[in-house]
């Protein structure tokens, strides 16, 4: 067994699929990481996973393009985005509450679209997946290689995003303002900044990402829609942003970890060991939980988060 | 220009009653779009829709029977909600309620049945109830976000029940995840002729009444609220702020957990691996939808069974993909949330 | 009455008509008011007379439901505070609008600039050179937390001088200033003022308005009672415009002298948030029928010490001795509220709104938080809501409480109402030992009177009282003995006739002899 795991071939699968396995989390964590920096839990990020999924899927059943998949993912994505910025930023209700509304909505409303499209098939209807794209020369390194340089274009833009967010976020004017919102919104509106506008814009950015995260699922990680198709990919999203302490760069290490479980898992699988397949798809949760208490103690969440903001009140 | 929130004076009880009517007709009239768009006739779906849960005894019965399980997740979200313990982990409790009663359903076939049930409704409870314990020490010893954990929770108990289910409690010679069937003495009686009504549905009202009761006249329901109300407040009056969440995990996880019991022990008679169609999540949004009441759990699980069970007739009737009942669950939380909102609020557009 | 200002030109900032109604409430009732290019002017009035929601409307933070507004003479309407500020309006509020985790320089920066990326190496040096000039010493890159008060007062000032701001609004800014720390803040507004700025100074200090101001304007209860350059009038006269009547300063009543000790405070040590020292190896002694205040401005220790006392937080050294109902002393257990309760400690605590109260319960529900698990109201893990009701409507009445009914929510009595909520709970039970913290903070004359009152009557009952507050005047107005807290320590004491406000003063700065 020893050999089988330190075979050139399983390694570079397992970093594969780890990397594949990544990507749907960390899209969508980086969205709610942007968002909840900007005082905003949104907790309709599996239900936004789950419609980008289907939307995804439909776009490119239809239109033979699954980059108009994706990009209909994203658009549907930030509609439910509005959505939620209409219940809990212009409306002040409950985040939580608000956000699993949202998360219920949008999961009956993708299994009726699909239903209403598709009907129900004996065989559940397919497109043609992705296609990976090897990196030149990069590809052709052993293990490393085929590893991390073949991999599907959505993956190497995830991969690209964390830092990106990183900068967005630590390094440019609007990530101050998006921070200063999520820490002490008065801070920002006596400034001049617009709270309630930034916040919207937050939710509207991390749907986005929450859609395209979703439809990495159905069009490359799989090809087909089903209906547990995120599988709690998006609660574990909102567990590694504060695992990683609602930095990008250190979500990405939780996520990553995730993926790696998850890809480990698969192949253990195939080897028939004398173990219900289920107690390894326990793992990934089961440590995500211990990373939780590993970490809570120096929790910083935004000052902010679940606070709506309002103005007129008595000074 | 800008539209703020004003507060409005006192609130006629009137409005409150009428407030959820008409929330619910805003939300079937928004439902129409679905309904309209996958080429149905609105008004044959409604009636097909209404016909199906309530137009025969039968119907009527089934509706209820669908029922049970959604008064106790409801039930058991609204008591920890109440105490802003953000038990988001119903159905993984649902099922460790499913897995004990069924672990003692096949096992102890000597027993007689009125020990035999007892037993299964108490070690159903107890095992929803110890498993939202976790993340209620999570919480209080260790700072977990209870909302996530409680959700990261349901996925490992799905997981423990797939690998009993390929495992111990597997069927003998079976080649899919489904249990033995549990002995006749661990099933709940049926009440009623040519029905499946039975035990599980009087006791899930019984215990409508049972959680108002702690709410409103113990020592405990008391606490319960001012802990959820204001924590630090709450520990500034000498209460015990840890125990009482304990607690109230208990009770809510174990009432999530006879859920369980009685989809085994009256509807499906094995352990199966979706013996749950996600009824502890629809409990999240039923609490929520009966402001967090018993009496509003009540009507709200009702109204839910309605949607359900005539989802199903009117996808028959008119070819309404049923999914649709998921839709105008989601809708209805949205409108009711704005109509409470409004109810306390009005919108006025300001110079500034 | 001379309006405008020592330049005699067009007034920094005109404000006409100026009116706003907050619900019934009229805040605001038809106010005129400038300000004069460098001049420094006063706004003065009690709490709630509608100083700061007349600056928040000039600061676009509001709207005005009437009335204009013009700065430098051409009329304007702020719809923003990036309005505002554009125009050259800053303003630093009482409670800062700092982002604690930031930097000082994230702070100041903050929505200014130009392009996508931060310019940080820009933005230090301006800021640099605005320290410089301004002597506002503070380090760029620490994070806000670690500042102190004083500290943090200058980045909002740095904040407003950065985006050019000609006029600067300075919301209550001695309050939170050590005595010591207040004239550095002086030499920094004249700084402003001498190169030209404008400086609305609001305040309710009558001495500290005669000492910075060039002119002063009084409000109470919305209007505009009073505008005078400050070297036409008296600290006497703006007293009694801002009151209404004449205000005694001097104490009448006798100093009482205190009985058996009930409550010994022995080396307590506290640490606060941050775990740094917040309390100092802290020794007091409480008395029957005395009333000891601890002066001190806040921030030097006496939330954290209030926290340790009501068992909110853990001492990390020391032992509070309390004689409990029955004459037997007692070592409070530390970090458990219920033992203070428990041992008959009367806790009145600084937050009312977040900690002594629950404002979405009813007042009923409020009145039995503390006793509710004991009995007559427990019976067998059963509330005796028939007989909390009697006795929440006695408590209503004996206690004064203005409230529509005992199932009217907390939330929507009055800040005075609600204080009497809490009273009646902590008070009715008898105490021999009572701790009230800042209990009038925030409250109108007539309800600071009112609990004034009580205390005075818990007193002659032979209470022993512990009464800290950042008002000095409250402090020496009640106390019998008053020991003065800076930095965690007691700098020192003084008892009846022997207490002198001036060595109270130089206590409170820190100095010893």
């Amino acid at each position: 067994m020893m050999a089988e795991i330190l075979s050139v071939s399983f390694l570079a699968g397992l970093l594969a699929a780890t990397l594949r396995m990544a990507t749907p989390i960390v899209l969508a964590m980086l969205g709610e990481i942007i968002t909840e920096r900007a005082g905003v839990l949104n907790l309709g990020i599996e239900g936004t996973m789950l419609f980008g999924a289907m939307t995804g899927f439909l776009v490119t059943m239809s239109t033979g393009s699954a980059w108009l998949g994706v990009l209909a993912a994203a658009g549907v994505g930030m509609l439910l985005a509005l959505l939620m910025a209409f219940l809990v930023v212009f409306l002040g209700l409950s985040q939580h509450v608000s956000g699993l509304g949202i998360t219920l909505f949008a999961t009956g409303l993708s299994m009726f679209v699909y239903r209403l499209h598709f009907g129900s098939p004996t065989v559940p209807p397919t497109v043609t997946p992705m296609t990976k794209v090897a990196i030149p020369l990069l590809s052709r390194i052993p293990i490393i290689g085929p590893g991390l340089f073949n991999q599907y274009v959505l993956t190497y833009a995830a991969m690209i995003l964390i830092p990106a967010v990183w900068v967005l976020m630590y390094r440019t004017r609007i990530g101050l303002t998006v921070r200063t919102v999520g820490e002490n919104p008065m801070a920002a509106d006596t400034v001049g900044g617009n709270v309630n506008l930034v916040r919207t814009l937050a939710l509207v950015a991390g749907g986005a990402l929450m859609g395209i995260g979703g439809s990495f699922l159905t069009l490359a990680h799989q090809n087909m829609f089903l209906r547990d198709v995120i599988g709690g990919r998006g609660w574990v999203a909102v567990a590694m942003v504060i695992f990683g302490n609602w930095n990008p760069g250190r979500g990405t290490i939780g996520a990553l970890m995730f993926g790696l479980l998850d890809g480990l898992q698969l192949r253990l699988q195939g080897w028939g060991l004398p173990i219900p397949f289920d107690v390894f798809l326990m793992v990934p949760y089961v440590l995500t939980i211990f990373a939780l208490v590993s970490v809570s103690r120096r929790a910083a969440a935004p000052a902010a988060l679940l606070k709506p903001y309002r103005r007129e009140v008595r000074g | 220009m800008r539209t703020v929130l004003v507060k409005r004076g006192p609130i006629p009880s009137w409005s409150r009653a009428v407030t959820p009517l008409g929330a619910i007709a805003v939300t079937l009239l928004l439902s129409a779009v679905p309904i309209l768009i996958a080429g149905a006739p609105l008004f044959r779906s409604y009636g097909a829709l209404f016909y199906g849960a309530l137009g025969t005894r039968f119907n009527v019965l089934e509706t209820l029977v669908k029922s049970s399980p959604l008064i106790l997740t409801g039930l058991a979200v609204a008591f920890a909600f109440r105490a802003k313990f953000w038990n988001i982990g119903a159905e993984g409790q649902l099922l460790a309620g499913a897995i004990v009663a069924t672990w003692i359903g096949v096992t102890f076939g000597s027993l007689p049945r009125f020990v035999m049930l007892p037993l299964v409704m108490v070690g159903g409870f107890f095992a929803g109830g110890l498993w939202a314990v976790i993340p209620a020490v999570l919480k209080t010893r260790l700072n977990v976000d209870d909302v996530v954990s409680t959700l990261l929770l349901n996925f490992v108990m799905i997981h423990i029940m797939g690998a009993l289910l390929f495992g111990v409690l597997q069927k003998e010679g079976a080649g899919w995840p489904i249990s033995e069937e549990i002995f006749d003495s661990a099933k709940y009686p049926f009440l009623l002729a040519r029905s499946r009504f039975h035990l599980g549905i009087p006791l899930a009202f019984l215990l409508v009444f049972a959680v108002w009761f702690v709410n409103e006249r113990t020592v405990f329901g008391y606490r319960s609220l001012a802990v959820g109300t204001n924590l630090h407040a709450a520990r500034f009056a000498g209460i015990p702020t840890t125990r009482v969440i304990v607690m109230t995990a208990v009770i809510s996880g174990g009432l999530a957990g006879l859920a369980g019991v009685g989809e085994v022990a009256a509807i499906q008679f094995h352990l199966l691996a979706d013996i749950s169609p996600g009824y502890g999540y629809t409990g999240i949004v039923i609490a929520m939808l009966g402001a967090l009441h018993p009496l509003g759990v009540l009507l709200a699980s009702l109204f839910f069974s309605v949607i359900n069970v005539g989802a199903q007739t009117m996808s028959r009737m008119t070819g309404v993909p049923s999914y649709i009942s998921g839709v105008i669950e989601g809708l209805s939380l949205i409108v009711m949330l704005v109509a409470l909102l409004l109810n306390e609020y009005r919108l006025k557009v300001v110079a500034s | 009455m001379d309006v405008h200002s020592t330049t005699g030109n067009t007034p920094a900032v005109a404000m006409h008509g100026v009116t706003k109604r907050f619900l019934d409430n009229v805040a605001n009732d038809s106010i005129d008011f400038s300000v004069g290019v460098g001049e420094i002017c006063a706004l003065l009035g009690e709490n709630g007379a509608g100083k700061t929601t007349l600056m928040n409307i000039l600061f676009g933070y509001y709207g005005a439901d009437e009335g204009t507004i013009e700065v430098y003479g051409e009329p304007r309407t702020f719809t923003s505070p990036r309005e505002a500020i554009a125009a050259g309006i800053g303003m630093v509020h009482q409670h800062f609008a700092l982002v604690p985790t930031h930097t000082v320089l994230e702070n100041v920066v903050v929505g200014t600039g130009k392009g996508l990326f931060l310019d940080r190496a820009g933005a230090r040096s301006r800021l640099e050179a605005l320290k410089e000039r301004f002597r506002l010493s503070v380090p760029s890159d620490a994070p806000v937390w670690q500042l102190s008060i004083g500290e943090q007062q200058k980045v909002e000032i740095l904040k407003a001088l950065y985006r050019d701001s000609r006029i600067l609004i300075m919301d209550e800014p001695t309050a939170v200033l050590s005595p010591s720390e207040t004239p550095q803040l002086f030499r920094t507004l004249r700084t402003l003022t001498s190169g030209g700025r404008s400086v609305i100074f609001i305040s309710h200090k009558l001495h500290e308005v005669m000492e910075i101001a060039d002119r002063v304007v009084v409000l109470r209860n919305g209007q505009k009672v009073h505008e005078r350059s400050t070297s036409d009038t008296t600290v006497q006269d703006l007293s009694r415009m801002m009151v209404g009547h004449e205000v005694r300063s001097n104490r009448t009543e006798p100093w009482h002298t205190g009985g058996a000790t009930v409550c010994r405070i022995d080396g307590l040590s506290v640490e606060d948030d941050k775990e740094l020292p917040a309390v100092d190896d802290l020794v007091l002694e409480l008395r029957e029928g005395e009333i000891l205040g601890l002066a001190g401005v806040s921030g030097n220790g006496q939330t954290e010490l209030c926290d340790a006392l009501f068992g909110m937080r853990l001492p990390s050294a020391g032992a509070v001795r309390v004689v409990d109902r029955h004459g037997t002393v007692r070592v409070l257990e530390p970090g458990r509220p219920y033992a203070a309760v428990a041992a008959g400690m009367a806790r009145i605590p600084e937050d009312r709104m977040h900690t002594g109260l629950m404002t979405s319960l009813t007042v009923e529900q409020n009145l039995v938080l503390e006793s509710h698990a004991a009995p007559p109201w427990n019976r067998h893990g059963l509330l005796d809501w028939a007989g909390i009701g009697t006795h929440a409507e006695e408590l209503i009445g004996a206690y004064n409480i203005r409230t529509q009914s005992r199932r009217e929510r907390a939330g929507s009595l009055s800040g005075g109402n609600l204080q009497k909520v809490i009273l009646a709970r902590e008070l009715s039970t008898n105490p021999r030992l009572i701790v009230a913290s800042q209990p009038t903070r925030g409250l109108d004359v007539g309800a600071m009177e009112s609990i004034h009152a009580r205390l005075r009557e818990e007193r002659a009952r032979g209470a022993a009282i512990l009464l800290i507050s950042d008002d000095l005047d409250e402090i020496l107005q009640l106390s019998d003995r008053v020991a003065v807290m800076y930095e965690g320590r007691i700098m020192g004491e003084q008892t009846g006739g022997g207490i002198d406000r001036e060595q109270i003063g130089l206590w409170m700065s820190g100095v010893v002899q």
